[in-house]
């Protein structure tokens, strides 16, 4: 038997969806630990690093602006350039921008509102860890919750996204056609670094696990990270 | 030493939070409103005498962390 794959869940003060992503990874059978944001090293054997959604430091400043100065980002940052596995969600994603892991950064939604609903996106690259298990141009049922889910990148940033797949979710209708809730560029919801190592989006995988609960379309996202 | 820092979106990058603003003022009949941009000011206090030094040091807190330079331009102030 293969061992447990390894998860640690970033808390900040503010983060608020660490205990839904704890869930939801122990669901799939993982090991999960939360890791507080002063720690200053990633725990030995860690196999992917979760940076979970909620408002870290309030979202003063800038989402995910404070954060970034917290002594757990040091780690983080060695442990991605070393190809460790890192997923940011909704404000973590944020974070992981402010950061400088993923390319652009997240503006307030272009109709200024808190956007918390269900939303269908389709998946445009699918050659990662994370979508793999997902089809191309397949769309899933996913929900958002946020109020800076705006991505922006320049031109050329745009491009080299495109060029190197790194474009993983588009937010669309439920046929696939471009449905952009806040503003984002090409209507874009989740990216990857260039070496694959790096995931974001703004939607709640974590909070799609069960059809029960509306969808459970999320599972198939996070189970890309169950084994190599 | 006091610094004043003045953190805007870049020209080019769409600033929603402006022209919500804009609209506002020109349903309200301010007629002659053309362009409205919304930014955040930031003010320092500092123990430091010399301004050259403390612009400077400002300038390194934008970078690090007052200003996300992907979409967001920053003047500084400092008045002694």
């Amino acid at each position: 038997m293969s061992a447990k794959i390894k998860v640690g869940i970033v808390q900040f003060p503010g983060t608020n969806c660490e205990y839904d992503t704890q869930h939801a990874f122990d669901a799939l059978g993982c090991e999960t630990v939360i890791l507080w944001h002063k720690e200053d090293t990633i725990p030995d054997g860690t196999d992917l690093v979760v940076v979970a959604g909620g408002f870290s430091y309030g979202d003063y400043l800038r989402s995910g602006a404070i954060a970034k100065m917290s002594p757990i980002m040091k780690a983080l940052k060695l442990y991605a350039n070393n190809g460790g596995k890192v997923l940011g969600i909704c404000n973590g994603f944020q974070v992981l921008t402010e950061t400088g892991l993923l390319p652009g950064a997240l503006k307030r939604n272009e109709g200024l509102h808190f956007i918390s609903r269900h939303h269908h996106l389709k998946v445009i690259s699918n050659d990662n860890t994370f979508l793999r298990h997902c089809e191309a141009n397949e769309v899933v049922n996913i929900p958002i919750a946020h109020h800076d889910g705006n991505y922006y990148i320049d031109a050329q940033g745009l491009k080299e996204l495109y060029a190197n797949h790194q474009v993983l979710l588009q937010y669309t209708d439920e046929k696939g056609n471009i449905d952009n809730p806040n503003g984002s560029i090409d209507s874009i919801a989740g990216i990857c670094n260039v070496n694959k190592n790096v995931f974001g989006l703004m939607p709640h995988p974590e909070r799609a696990m069960e059809s029960l609960l509306g969808s459970n379309d999320g599972r198939r996202m996070l189970e890309g990270f169950l084994s190599a | 030493m006091k610094a004043i820092v003045n953190v805007f979106l870049k020209n080019g990058v769409l600033d929603s939070q402006g022209k919500a603003v804009l609209h506002a003022l020109s349903g309200h009949g301010f007629e002659s409103v053309r362009d409205v941009r919304v930014g955040k000011q930031i003010i320092i206090e500092l123990d430091e005498s010399d301004s050259a030094a403390a612009k400077e040091k400002v300038a390194h807190m934008c970078e690090e962390l007052l200003a996300n330079t992907v979409i967001e331009d920053y003047e500084i102030e400092i008045i002694s």
